[in-house]
């Protein structure tokens, strides 16, 4: 099994360059061509299921506008 | 706080402390962002923020000094390394760097980078590579790349009537001042990492006293470029590198001792 | 303290660094160039800041990034070499920066010579860089004034966030006079809250003199002129001599001043009722000074050791009300108190032609000189 990860795109930030579209190894990312961003951009945003949270796209990002998150394993948990 | 559950969820990625909640001015796609955030970054993992005085240029760089949440000054076009050295010698336990782009550096400013580097001013500078004065509409620099269209070399540039592009990275690590002098590019997921390995390195070499350390960073600029973000990344890859290479031009022989 | 024996330019090395300086920034150049050099021994032997940067616009570049952190930092150069500064002095006005500068003038224009002028005053006193904005400029005449007015600058520079100028030139830099200096000072342990030391506790803090919204820069030029405004109602000052029964008076500043006063002396041994004026601030200008006594005497002679450039700024101050007459020579050449004592027996005798202006006047004269 893939890990299973997210991202939030804080859309503030997001210009809509594509740079992290273009990026993402599993091609689940897209731009969000329902709504614009207060700057007028179409964000960018998960179009489909796969991300495994590799964060490749926070790393191209020129904004800084993607956090990524990863689901921890059983194994890999840590009890609280 | 963290607004994930800490329970099943790792934070793999997040915008770093050393960034203001500012949007950048920056065109979509422009990798000036990039350099911001692995700058940001780097600092926030050596815990260098309190501590750090940055010096912006002129350029679309002019208004580094809104997203970085640290102590800022401006500099006239050119002259940052200056203006970095005359504070660096006033705190010389203060991180100092100037951030610079191709025209401010590599043209009016290369008299002030070169003794800087010369004089082995223990400060680090970032230098975007984008082949063209971005702020004022995409003019010809020094770096621009024979037969390359801008707004003043209409026709490409002629190296017979307007010279040649200027290597930078290979001129600075001539000099015995320099200390660690490289070239990255931020057009891809590799190339980014090593830009940060390679930021954290200048840092370190500063933190140590090492001297003068620099770092070309190969850049688009899809606006004046004419070109999508993505497309620009390809014309990096395609014409810049080739003329640029990437690659560490000077690595002082203490700099291989130092972990991090 | 016991007097000695100083050379010009190293008396305001020598008074900089008992002010507390923590560090120069400079470049060599004739008639400045012992500034630099006693520095560049003096200052690292305190564990003081000294570089010598390749060019004046690299030194005053250091010097704004120096006074970012508030600490008291200086320049020195001679004229040529601050022409090429002048972008830096724009910028640290821009910025409300206090830094020191302290100009050796000589001749020019161009690469000129190396001997003693006045001919910066314009660009000093009246910009030389661009935009709006003020410098504090102290003319000394003497060595002992240079040190003294050297010391003062760091305060004034530091009381009014602005860049002060120590206008001296070719012939007080290098003269040796006896003088004394003053008691060290100890190196600044405050910052103003203004300073960028790294945002250590507190919030971040940006010195810079861009302003793209046309509004808030003009805000930012109205506190710079209101601020000049105080500068010019606190620190006039000026020196004069046998000023109380003169019905003229002589007027020159620096080294030209002094030399008037030599002339002043012997016109006084001839019987001519003959004072002198000597601005110390040459800005602010003593306006009313010369306002006040433009309604008291019969006639001014302005003269310096350039084209009749504080000539302006007396006739402003004077509005035409009495006879102004000009002398002065150019390009390096320095007048003898002769020249000046003639130009003294020229006024004092009346009938002064008054028609045009007192510079077109002195061109006629001085081509009948053959000059």
């Amino acid at each position: 099994m893939p890990p299973k990860g997210r991202i939030k795109v804080t859309e503030i930030y997001c210009k809509g360059c594509e740079l992290c579209v273009s990026a993402c190894p599993q091609n689940v990312l897209g731009l969000a061509n329902d709504h614009i961003t207060v700057k007028g951009y179409h964000p960018a945003t998960l179009i489909a299921e796969g991300c495994t949270g590799c964060g490749i796209c926070s790393i191209v990002c020129p904004e800084a506008a993607i956090t990524v998150y990863r689901e921890k394993t059983v194994t890999n948990r840590i009890p609280v | 706080m963290a607004d994930y559950d800490v329970e099943t969820e790792t934070l793999v990625y997040e915008r770093p402390d050393s960034l203001t909640d500012l949007s950048t001015h920056f065109c979509p796609g422009c990798t000036h962002g990039v350099a911001h955030r692995l700058i940001a970054e780097v600092l926030d993992e050596m815990n260098l923020r309190e501590k750090t005085i940055g010096v912006a240029s002129v350029g679309c760089s002019v208004f580094s000094y809104n997203y970085f949440d640290f102590d800022f000054i401006q500099a006239p076009h050119g002259r940052a390394p200056a203006m970095a050295t005359g504070i660096k010698r006033v705190l010389p336990d203060r991180t100092v760097f100037t951030y610079q782009g191709d025209g401010d550096m590599a043209s009016i400013g290369m008299g002030e980078i070169v003794h800087a580097a010369a004089r082995g001013e223990n400060i680090t500078v970032f230098f975007l590579n984008n082949t063209n004065y971005g702020m004022t509409g995409g003019q010809m620099a020094p770096t621009t790349l024979p037969g390359q269209k801008t707004s003043s070399s209409p026709n490409g540039r002629d190296v017979e009537s307007q010279g040649y592009p200027i290597r930078v990275a290979e001129m600075l690590a001539k000099l015995d001042g320099a200390s660690y002098v490289v070239r990255r590019s931020l057009d891809d997921p590799k190339n980014i990492r090593m830009a940060k390995k390679a930021i954290r390195t200048a840092f370190e070499v500063q933190q140590r006293g090492l001297g003068f350390s620099m770092i070309e960073l190969l850049s688009i600029c899809p606006t004046n470029w004419g070109m999508t973000p993505v497309s620009s990344i390809q014309w990096l890859q395609e014409k810049m590198i080739p003329y640029y290479p990437l690659g560490d031009y000077k690595v002082h022989p203490a700099i291989a001792e130092i972990k991090f | 303290m016991a007097r000695e024996l100083m050379k010009g330019n190293e008396a305001v090395a020598e008074a900089a660094i008992r002010a507390g300086v923590t560090a120069y920034f400079g470049y060599p150049i004739t008639p400045q160039t012992e500034l630099l050099e006693y520095m560049a021994r003096r200052m690292p032997e305190l564990g003081r800041a000294f570089v010598q940067a390749e060019s004046e616009l690299g030194a005053i570049n250091m010097v704004y990034g120096a006074a970012c952190s508030g600490q008291r930092v200086m320049s020195s150069s001679s004229s040529p070499g601050v022409s090429l500064m002048m972008e830096g002095v724009s910028y640290i006005a821009g910025t409300e920066l206090p830094a020191v500068l302290v100009d050796v003038m000589r001749g020019g224009p161009g690469l000129g010579n190396i001997a003693p002028s006045q001919g910066d005053y314009n660009q000093m006193v009246h910009g030389g860089g661009h935009g709006e904005y003020h410098s504090i400029v102290l003319a000394p005449a003497t060595v002992q004034e240079s040190i003294n007015l050297t010391v003062d600058a760091f305060d004034l520079a530091e009381k009014y966030r602005s860049l002060v100028v120590v206008l001296s030139d070719g012939s007080i830099g290098q003269m040796m006079e006896p003088c004394e200096l003053p008691p060290f000072k100890p190196l600044k342990t405050v910052f103003p809250d203004w300073a960028t030391t790294g945002a250590e506790g507190r919030s971040k803090r940006v010195l810079t003199s861009i302003n793209l919204d046309a509004a808030a820069q003009e805000v930012t030029n109205f506190r710079l002129m209101r601020r000049w405004q105080e500068i010019e109602a606190n620190e006039v000052r000026y020196k004069t001599y046998f000023m109380e029964d003169a019905k003229f008076a002589v007027t020159g500043f620096g080294s030209c001043g002094r030399l008037a006063l030599s002339a002043v002396r012997a016109a006084r041994a001839e019987g001519i009722p003959v004072g002198l004026i000597r601005p110390i601030t040459v800005s602010p200008f003593p306006t009313k000074l010369y306002e006040e006594l433009s309604h008291k005497l019969d006639a001014l002679l302005v003269v310096e050791e350039n084209n009749g450039q504080m000539l302006e700024d007396v006739l402003v101050a004077t509005r035409f009300q009495i006879p102004v007459d000009f002398y002065g020579r150019m390009g390096g050449m320095v007048p003898f108190p002769d020249e000046v004592l003639d130009e003294i027996r020229r006024v004092a005798r009346g009938a002064l032609d008054t028609s045009g202006h007192p510079r077109d006047r002195w061109l006629k004269r001085m081509a009948q000189k053959n000059l």
